[in-house]
């Protein structure tokens, strides 16, 4: 009766400690020579859109090298955080995309490849790409590690039949056009006595979305949101004007629903443009929307300046927006992640990504494509090229992002539901800026 | 001498358990202790349980407290081992209560305090009212009981993302409710997930979620007390009232006291909930611990600061939960 108790006792003890050994020697044997892993973002209507525009181009890659290629498309509420966990544990993905705004934070961790040597004589040389998106590859001075691959810049897009009911001819092109425009779009329709028709719709919660408007509307109004010595000033008069303006947009030139507080997804103010229930929107490429919405009544406009054809800081409609890729150092196929890198950013496959995606090619030698023609195409340009400035190149450039766009989405939320007084928008932005003095 | 709650082995409970009446002298009973002998045996059983234990529990929490001590951030990421060592410095920088740090700490204890009083307390007056009111016989009882349980058996994530879309302003089923067939709020549609009123949406969604639990509990802890008390006390006069409280409430206060705690610390710890209701930063009016950790954390890869918070929540915890065990919970067999 006992031995074999006993011995049952040992086999399970024997089996847990070979299972947890199993599970630590568990990495290594997934990495075959011809397979690598590639985590991209998701740049299409959905994840499986984006693996399905990805794959025509994985296929080649394939055909052409001989390397099979995992791919995992990862949604963008997730990729910072599985990011996060690959560099801790230093098992990650071959290759990856990464928001080119957190190039120089990612940088820092050391857990990317330099771009230098095999990969940057992959991807033919930094004189290929688009100045502008080269920039954001790492902070200045150092060796980036990471490419552009996808670029995007902010327009503003409006829906054409709001524009013509209201008898407005021409997009708005100073700020106080804009609102002005705006106030004439806002208007009841079902004779309620409450507006259900918007000028302006913006994802009010988003707060990726936030922290680009701050920046841009910061440097219209000539601030900043770090000083020449690296201090945050994210409370500096500039910075706090240029804020003001976007909130009052919805505090009291109302002309925003107090439900865009609640938007977190930005996919929902493009379907508040395509539904008529807001006229126009900042956006960086809703054209994938509009195109599965059968959508046709937009137009595309640069984003308000001040003033008419500012210049210089005071010109900026955009940051420099786009997607990065790197390959991870700790890669065992470094190789053929190379390989796939440069594949990826060859002119040829640059053209067939970016069309399926609509967003811009970083290379210069796919831009010329016929393709890349249209009006709205070459508006995303003019202001990638002329009208954009990266997102500041700092390590803690992930806490800005997050402590100003959080500064943004708890005002809109106060607007929506009373007030906000210009002290209520310093002292929120006061209270970003200590924390983000604090934690430097 | 009274055997402490955690003296008393499992075997003792599950020997007296079948008969609860009170001063049985059923220990002398117990037949004569075996001389011990060493064996592989009762060691080579609980190892697996014990190495798991280490691995999942142990390992991460010291891992914890070590972060609490270093400097880790993006810069050594990679290279954990050798971040720098710093001492109590996260701890004076999360505590501080002149700095923002400090203070939204500070404040953010104090709001998840009276969150889990009144999620707790809400949840436990609707088991409470549930399990009593089940636990007479009458048609559709089992309907009813399983009705009652699907908020627990919901996975955590489904229900909230229910309560998410219902609590939409603009086309949720709360506003169109409240609003649109009944008229109140001045035909106002109010925000529920924004501002002062997200800290009641996020209690009502919890206490959705947790009542299911206590009436779980209770309604088992019901079925222990005989009938014939109640049928004593009931000819002596005694108002249904006066039954509750001098019958009911005496007979389930052990499975009370375990069922209050337990629901304690997990409502303190409650992270779901906010995390989907408001997704990565919630309403600062909504902030609860957890929340702010994960913020500390992973917005702004303080890990550190992050971990210094974690620490102090687990001292204060735990010396919450060792004061509880002592004052309230049972001593061992004598109060059964």
């Amino acid at each position: 009766m006992k031995n074999p108790l006993k011995v049952l006792s040992a086999l399970t003890a024997v089996a847990s400690l070979a299972l947890g050994l199993s599970a630590c020697g568990g990495g290594g044997a997934a990495a075959s020579s011809d397979t690598i892993t590639y985590w991209a973002s998701d740049q299409g209507n959905s994840l499986d859109d984006t693996a399905a525009k990805l794959k025509p181009s994985l296929d080649r890659f394939t055909e052409k090298t001989g390397v099979k290629v995992n791919l995992e498309v990862i949604s963008w509420t997730d990729l910072y955080n599985r990011i996060l966990t690959a560099v801790t544990s230093g098992d990650g993905p071959d290759v990856l995309n990464i928001g080119n705004t957190w190039a120089v934070t990612l940088q820092e961790t050391g857990a990317f490849e330099p771009v230098e040597g095999a990969l940057l004589e992959a991807v033919g040389g930094k004189d290929r790409f688009l100045k502008t998106s080269w920039s954001t590859g790492g902070a200045a001075g150092k060796t980036p590690t990471s490419v552009p691959l996808y670029g995007l810049a902010y327009n503003m897009y409006y829906n054409t039949k709001l524009f013509k009911e209201a008898g407005i001819e021409k997009a708005p092109v100073t700020w106080e056009e804009f609102v002005a425009d705006a106030k004439k779009l806002t208007k009841d329709t079902n004779g309620d006595g409450k507006p259900d028709q918007w000028g302006f719709t913006a994802a009010g919660a988003s707060v990726s979305a936030n922290s680009h408007q701050a920046f841009i509307r910061g440097l219209q109004n000539g601030g900043t949101l770090f000083d020449k010595d690296g201090k945050p000033t994210f409370d500096s008069d500039p910075q706090v004007a240029g804020v003001k303006q976007f909130i009052d947009l919805m505090a009291n030139d109302k002309v925003m629903s107090p439900s865009d507080a609640e938007i977190s997804q930005g996919s929902q103010k493009v379907d508040n443009v395509i539904n008529g229930k807001a006229a126009m929107m900042f956006d960086q490429s809703p054209l994938k929307n509009f195109d599965a919405r059968g959508f046709k009544d937009w137009a595309v406009a640069p984003i308000p300046m001040l003033a008419a054809g500012a210049t210089g800081d005071a010109g900026t409609q955009s940051h420099v927006a786009g997607i990065n890729l790197s390959v991870f150092k700790n890669s065992k196929n470094k190789e053929n992640a190379i390989k796939l890198a440069g594949f990826l950013t060859s002119d040829a496959e640059q053209v067939a990504l970016n069309k399926s995606y609509s967003s811009l090619p970083v290379v210069t030698g796919a831009s010329s494509d016929a393709a890349f023609q249209t009006p709205e195409v070459k508006a995303k340009n003019d202001a990638l090229a002329n009208h954009s400035v990266p997102m500041p190149l700092i390590a803690k450039e992930g806490q800005m992002e997050t402590l100003t766009g959080t500064a943004i989405k708890n005002l809109f939320a106060k607007a929506a539901t009373g007030t906000v007084s210009d002290a209520d928008i310093k002292a929120a932005l006061k209270d970003a800026n200590n924390q983000m003095a604090a934690a430097q | 001498m009274t055997h402490s709650a955690l003296e008393s082995s499992p075997a003792d409970a599950g020997r007296s358990a079948p008969n609860p009446a009170p001063g049985q002298p059923e220990n002398v009973t117990a037949p004569p202790a075996r001389k011990p002998r060493r064996s592989f045996l009762p060691y080579g059983l609980i190892l697996p349980a014990a190495i798991l234990e280490i691995l999942i529990h142990i390992g991460p929490m010291l891992l914890g407290i070590w972060i609490a001590f270093i400097s880790l951030t993006q810069l050594n990421l990679t290279n954990w081992l050798n971040a720098p060592f710093v001492g109590l410095q996260n701890f004076i920088n999360g505590l501080n209560p002149e700095s923002t740090i400090g203070q939204a700490f500070f404040s953010t204890v104090g709001r998840t305090l009276g969150y889990t009083i009144l999620v707790v307390g809400f949840s436990w007056i609707l088991g409470m009212a549930g399990a009593v009111f089940l636990s007479s016989n009458f048609k559709g009882r089992a309907i009813l009981r399983t009705f009652f349980l699907i908020p627990y058996a919901l996975p955590a994530y489904v229900g909230t993302i229910a309560w998410a879309f219902m609590f939409n302003q603009r086309d949720g089923a709360v506003n169109q409710i409240l609003v649109d067939t009944f008229h109140l709020f001045g035909d106002e549609r109010p925000f529920w997930l924004l501002g002062q009123n997200s800290f009641g949406a996020m209690i009502v969604v919890n206490i959705w979620q947790l009542w299911p639990f206590a009436f779980l509990m209770l309604m088992a802890a019901l079925q222990n007390v005989p009938n014939d008390v109640y049928e004593a006390a009931a000819i002596d006069g005694a108002s249904l009232w006066q039954q509750f409280r001098t019958i009911t409430l005496p007979m389930v206060r052990p499975a009370n006291g375990v069922l209050l705690m337990v629901m304690s610390l997990w409502t303190f710890n409650q992270f779901n909930i906010p995390f989907v209701l408001f997704g990565a930063s919630s309403p600062k009016e909504a902030t609860l611990v957890s929340p702010l950790i994960y913020q500390n954390s992973f917005g702004s890869w303080n890990f550190g600061l992050g971990g210094a918070m974690s620490v102090l929540l687990l001292i204060a915890l735990f010396i919450a939960s060792a004061f509880y065990i002592r004052m309230v919970l049972p001593k061992g067999a004598d109060n059964d």
